[in-house]
């Protein structure tokens, strides 16, 4: 099938995101003296290729800089790429900014788009009349985001009065009233305490599940990729670095999870295969153990062979894990 | 700002999508001031309170100009009620473009703190979205100041009303509204490219909201020139106010320049709907 063919529901036959060699060159002026400025070009997407089904949920994962809002600013159409070639359900942002509007969802995990000084039902009032959402259809979504996500008891509460947590799920209520076919979630734990955090991703599983909404996120957080995606694309340098299961990741990156053992009192670093010792503090050690490797084994012969009084696992970061990928890519 | 409509889009600028635009981006307007002055009814007490202030500080700036006429008879050869009737007439005017879009010179703040990329991502039209920003009713207070001042100056004036001067009162406060929109527009345009920008937007907007208040003979000549030529700010009330109070205009122009001020507010939005559009444009293409 060629590759501009569309389908009957307007989306591109390869995808329904399509990215190909999509670039973003911006022109970074500084100061360098008191009226002298440097330019340079600051490539923040580089060639930049991927498809994404409908349906799919993707986790997108980078270090800060690494070009993951610029990505998401194209695929929303707040900004035009350079260079290459982008559709989102078989529209060009950019050009159709509007028409887009109304087939996507937007969630910015720390700029919140709903009325601070109102009560989190006009927010949703407004996007019923902005959107031009049918009657019924605002009905059955609204009530079925105030059931899952619980914001029952918040519809008349002045948005400035929520916690953040409850401002979240507020957020994400209001960017699925129109039913998006795509969503795309900018940050959407950060800053949030446990329960808030299951309770978002609960929500976007079944989201996903019964609606079939495509969901893009980006995110700090392991855990959300974990719970909620199958499919994690790194990129780094505006170039994408890993494209598949989370698992893959970690054997990419050989990336090690960290367990924090307190012992009785000081020893000496203690000794068990499988298991190095990174760092002793009185008595706390650290011992890395690879990523894909049970933890449960490495606990019972500490705890046979040591006098233990506690200890934690430690997921290891992103960060740590791409840093991890970039170091063996300049090695080999 | 109806004039402009949605002027962000790279697309086919046909009449009927112009339309379409305008006609979206009222609509949208509508919508988001009306959020605000519900936003703002949640501090009821303060919105008592800050449309008296504007009201008494407004008035007390016509207070001012009193006094001097208490010390003088005449301002650069014009009467008090002269002078009230220029002051009348642009502080209606500045009034009502503030009250409608006011609110545009936060743009710089927006695009700094990446708060524009939420109107962004939003079905509307981003100049009405950013024209209904903050609206605040209690501008409300400048216009009425603005229209007690007016109707005292023609009660006191001596002019000869014709049909033709009755008429270009309500032009000249349309057209005055639509060139001071105009210079809000192109100034928030301008901190697309320079964020900090907003007070050399003020220098424009208020400065020459302030400099319409005085007759056009206290000034010099290349001022005068400046403000009927470049920033075409004289076509708010100077020139057509001197058809109706029969005076001469500083500059040696024809009489029917009286009656050209809805052209040049229709030339001025368009020219400052290019510029919105030029600084949309670079913003979306060089993010912040």
């Amino acid at each position: 099938m060629a590759k501009t063919a569309e389908t009957a529901d307007g989306s591109l036959a390869e995808g329904f995101i399509a990215l190909q060699d999509v670039a973003k060159v911006f022109e970074v002026r500084r100061k360098t003296g008191f009226l002298k400025r440097e330019r340079r070009e600051v490539r923040a997407v580089d060639g930049l290729s991927f498809t994404v089904a409908r349906g799919e949920m993707v986790g997108y994962i980078g270090p800060n800089g690494a070009g993951k809002s610029t990505t998401i600013k194209m695929l929303t159409g707040i900004l035009t790429p350079s260079a290459g070639r982008l559709r989102v359900a078989g529209i060009d942002p950019s050009r159709e900014r509007r028409r887009l509007a109304h087939r996507i969802g937007v969630v910015f995990g720390q700029r919140t788009t709903l009325w601070w000084d109102l009560p989190l039902i006009d927010s949703y009032r407004l996007a019923h009349r902005m959107y031009r959402i049918p009657d019924a259809r605002y009905r059955e979504n609204l009530d079925r985001c105030v059931e899952l996500l619980e914001l029952q008891a918040l519809l008349d509460v002045p948005v400035r009065q929520l916690s953040l947590g409850q401002r979240m799920r507020g957020d994400i209520a209001a960017a699925l009233l129109h039913d998006p076919e795509v969503l795309y979630l900018d940050e959407p734990t950060i800053g949030l305490d446990v329960v808030s955090k299951a309770k978002v991703r609960g929500f976007l599983r079944e989201l996903n599940a019964e609606r079939s909404t495509t969901v893009l996120l980006t995110t700090h957080d392991l855990q959300d990729i974990e719970q909620l995606c199958s499919r994690v694309m790194v990129i780094d340098q505006g170039r994408l670095m890993y494209d598949g299961p989370l698992a893959g990741l970690h054997e990419a990156g050989e990336s090690e999870r960290t367990l924090v053992v307190d012992l009785e009192r000081e020893l000496p670093p203690v000794v068990v295969p499988s298991a190095r010792v990174v760092r002793v503090e009185g008595p706390r050690q650290w011992l890395a153990f690879p990523a894909g490797q049970s933890a449960a084994p490495l606990v019972a012969r500490l705890a046979a062979e040591y006098p233990l009084v506690d200890l934690s696992v430690r997921e290891p970061d992103i960060e740590a894990v791409i840093a991890k990928m970039y170091a063996e890519k300049a090695v080999s | 700002m109806g004039e402009v409509g949605e002027v962000g889009e790279v697309g086919h600028p046909g009449r009927g999508r112009v339309r379409e635009a305008v006609r979206e981006g009222v609509r949208a307007y509508l919508m988001i001031a009306g959020m605000w002055v519900r936003s703002t009814m949640a501090y009821r007490a303060s919105f008592v309170m800050t449309t008296f202030g504007s009201f008494a500080t407004t008035f007390f700036d016509f207070v001012g100009i009193m006094l001097m006429f208490s010390r003088v008879d005449a301002l650069g050869g014009w009467s008090l009620p002269e002078v009230a009737f220029l002051y009348g007439l642009s502080g209606t005017s500045f009034g009502l473009a503030d009250l409608v879009i006011g609110s545009m010179e936060r743009l710089g703040r927006r695009v700094r703190d990446g708060t524009l990329d939420t109107l962004l991502v939003r079905p509307a039209p981003v100049l009405a979205q950013v024209a209904a920003d903050q609206f605040a009713l209690r501008r409300l207070g400048r216009v009425v100041q603005g229209l007690l001042v007016l109707g005292w100056s023609v009660a006191r004036l001596d002019v000869d009303w014709t049909p033709l001067k009755l008429l270009l009162m309500p032009v000249m406060l349309v057209s005055g509204c639509g060139i001071f929109c105009a210079v809000f527009v192109a100034g928030a345009a301008f901190q697309f490219l320079a964020q900090d920008a907003s007070e050399v937007q003020n220098a424009f907007t208020y400065g020459g909201g302030a400099l319409l208040q005085y007759p056009p003979t206290v000034f010099a000549r290349e001022l005068v020139r400046g403000v009927t030529f470049v920033l075409p700010l004289a076509f708010v009330n100077w020139l057509p106010a001197t058809y109706v109070l029969g005076r001469p205009y500083p500059l040696a122009l024809p009489e029917w320049v009286a009656f050209a001020p809805p052209l040049v507010a229709v030339a001025c939005c368009a020219l400052a709907g290019l510029a919105w559009r030029a600084g949309l444009r670079s913003y979306r293409s060089t993010g912040s």
